[in-house]
């Protein structure tokens, strides 16, 4: 059940170790989240239309914030520009759906395929610079994207375009539907981003979060690491755009580029806890609350945020998460190392 | 089609970018601090002369007179009480910190003023003009904006080049700790460096809202200008600052007389082609993050 190999350096008779990724407290928080997709799978038959409705806004802000921890938090890229592909997916959403006639879940992930696509090219300009003049030319190449899109009118120029593809269904079963997909793809990026940093690549990511030159002279080649890593936080907010385009039936340029995006999952990860997998998860519930309760506050509530946002970077650096796991060691994925010494008969010494 | 007169425009647009980039390199420069709200710190300024002209009916440059001091008095509060604690290796929280704080300016004056387009003006001398040899007509405040542009980095650079606190701007940005064993204190000088590119922000601010418009959402484009200029010219450098902003105006004004809608995005193309094809800018200088 818990998959263990002992470590022996060759030659030597020094006591071997155990390397143990699950512990009690990871499998009871994996497969307490595995309870807590299934309820939300059946969701739609409990609650009312208009909860569904913004739970797919919820979706969509994890989706975000995310792969926007794994760019910032762990690869050290403060990107000011995901409203980028936020853009792109919502625009390829309807280039696909209408003029191609494509399934409107086929759609969504070439959504996320021409994201990735873009994003390839644009990380050759993006990585040219670093740290503080990073975030600005994310900005400015989601900028660029924004008025190249907005030059075509076949796609709605500067006032938008309706998504037609969706129309004939009936209401209840298309909120459902772009509930389910949402569901289906936040699930998706969480399993690919626990899976990322339990992998090898999680290993070189977190060594870049840690110390990038320590990090580069260990071997990990961090430009390749980070452009990986760009290219997937991408393709995941061209899928969060897709949802937008699909669940309020109307992509306008000025929504789905806006940096406003990229101010909500940064408010997301900095609350909830930067460079964990379980901070985006606890920030994103708490930013929803918030909105579903202040929203009509309109300036004064976005002053909020940014207020609770600068206290939270000051003062909680570790976030929500990083309060509540301080002592107690909590973890829902398994994504830690636990050394242990092991006999040589292979069983463990008594404490 | 006569590119003559663009050109002159730009170049002199350049100036009014040069001004806003001036700011926001010197403060990259000492703290290696990206101010994310810089953009809207120049709004806000030009809120207050807003207010102070309405108010007190007078000249917005006499305004300035209290705005700009007021600015910095503000740059140097922020710079203790808050900015301080952000300084570090990792650049994430000055740049959260500073990106929260352009939120909140931008819908504080949502709040206060409305969404609409505001302007600054100086009466008669808005639309004067001059005309230079070769028949190019320019604008007598553009040009005053040049100059003083010009005047404002000449200064700078004779700050930093030759008087003491120039000197201590320059050792504390190589390496704060010494400076401390030496005697000074490095967090006074942040709070001065501070001051100044936020005095030089509400300058650039009133500038550039007597020239064009602004609005509470106007703050970002700006800080994109101030940013797309400082990188063409090459961190680090306040003349290439100024050739990095003259060729920003200058790609600005003449991609508008081929296509008018296209400004911006004319603007935009050729910091890419910049940062691409010469990204250390034009001082090809290096500089560590």
């Amino acid at each position: 059940m818990m998959p263990s190999f002992p470590l022996r350096a060759k030659g030597l008779e020094a006591p071997a170790y155990t390397v143990q990724r699950w512990t009690r407290m990871s499998i009871l928080g994996t497969s307490g989240l595995g309870v807590v997709v299934v309820v939300l799978a059946l969701l739609p038959f409990m609650v009312g239309l208009s909860v569904t409705y913004a739970m797919v806004d919820f979706f969509i802000l994890l989706l975000l914030a995310m792969t926007w921890n794994l760019l910032a938090g762990y690869g050290g890229m403060v990107s000011v520009g995901q409203q980028a592909y936020v853009g792109i997916g919502a625009y390829a959403v309807v280039v696909f759906a209408d003029t191609f006639s494509l399934n409107i879940v086929v759609t969504i992930l070439l959504a996320a395929i021409v994201s990735a696509i873009l994003a390839f090219p644009i990380s050759f300009f993006a990585f040219r610079l670093v740290g503080g003049y990073f975030a600005i030319g994310t900005w400015v190449l989601a900028e660029v994207v924004r008025l190249i899109v907005v030059q075509f009118p076949q796609i709605g120029g500067g006032a938008g375009i309706s998504l037609a593809a969706t129309t004939d269904m009936p209401k209840d079963l298309r909120i459902a539907m772009s509930y389910w997909i949402a569901l289906g793809a936040a699930v998706v990026v969480l399993v690919v981003c626990v899976w990322l940093v339990r992998s090898r690549i999680g290993l070189a990511l977190t060594a870049l979060r840690d110390d990038v030159t320590a990090a580069a002279t260990s071997g990990v080649r961090v430009q390749s690491v980070r452009r990986r890593v760009f290219i997937f936080a991408a393709a995941a907010a061209g899928v969060a755009g897709a949802l937008v385009a699909i669940s309020t039936m109307r992509v306008q340029p000025d929504s789905v580029f806006s940096v406003q995006w990229s101010a909500f999952m940064i408010f997301i990860v900095v609350v909830g806890g930067v460079g964990t997998l379980e901070g985006p998860i606890i920030g994103a519930i708490i930013f929803w609350v918030l909105k579903q309760l202040l929203a009509d506050y309109g300036p004064l509530y976005l002053i909020f945020l940014g207020a609770v946002g600068i206290v939270f970077v000051l003062f909680v650096r570790g976030g929500v998460w990083g309060l509540v796991s301080r002592r107690k060691r909590l973890e829902i994925f398994p994504v830690g190392y636990r050394f242990s010494r092991t006999e040589k008969d292979g069983s463990k010494p008594a404490p | 089609m006569n590119l003559l007169e663009p050109i002159v425009q730009g170049i002199l647009l350049g100036g009014l970018y040069a001004l806003f980039a001036a700011g926001l390199s010197l403060m990259f420069g000492v703290m290696r601090i990206v101010n994310l709200a810089y953009g809207d710190f120049a709004v806000l300024a030009a809120y207050g002369t807003l207010v102070v002209v309405n108010a007190a009916l007078i000249n917005p440059l006499i305004a300035l007179v209290v705005v700009a001091p007021a600015m910095a008095a503000l740059g140097y509060v922020l710079q203790r009480t808050v900015l301080q604690r952000t300084l570090g290796l990792s650049p994430l929280p000055s740049l959260l910190v500073t990106f929260g704080l352009s939120i909140i300016i931008q819908n504080v004056l949502l709040l206060f003023g409305s969404a609409d387009q505001q302007r600054l003006t100086l009466g008669d001398i808005d639309t004067a003009s001059v005309t230079l040899p070769l028949d190019i007509t320019v604008g007598v405040f553009p040009l005053g904006v040049f100059v003083l542009a010009v005047v404002i980095l000449g200064v700078l650079s004779w700050v930093t080049a030759k008087t003491q606190y120039g000197r201590l701007v320059r050792a504390v940005s190589d390496d704060p700790d010494t400076v401390m064993l030496q005697g000074a204190n490095p967090k006074v000088i942040y709070g001065i460096a501070t001051a100044i590119a936020f005095g030089l922000v509400a300058i650039a601010g009133v500038a550039a809202g007597i020239q064009t418009s602004f609005s509470p959402s106007s703050g970002s484009m700006l800080l994109i200008f101030a940013f797309e200029a400082v990188i063409i010219g090459g961190l680090g450098s306040l003349w290439g600052t100024l050739g990095g902003a003259v060729i920003l105006g200058v790609a600005q004004t003449v991609g508008a007389a081929f296509a008018p809608a296209q400004q911006i995005l004319a603007g935009h193309v050729v910091f890419l082609l910049f940062l691409a094809f010469l990204p250390s800018g034009l001082s090809r200088r290096k500089v560590r993050a």
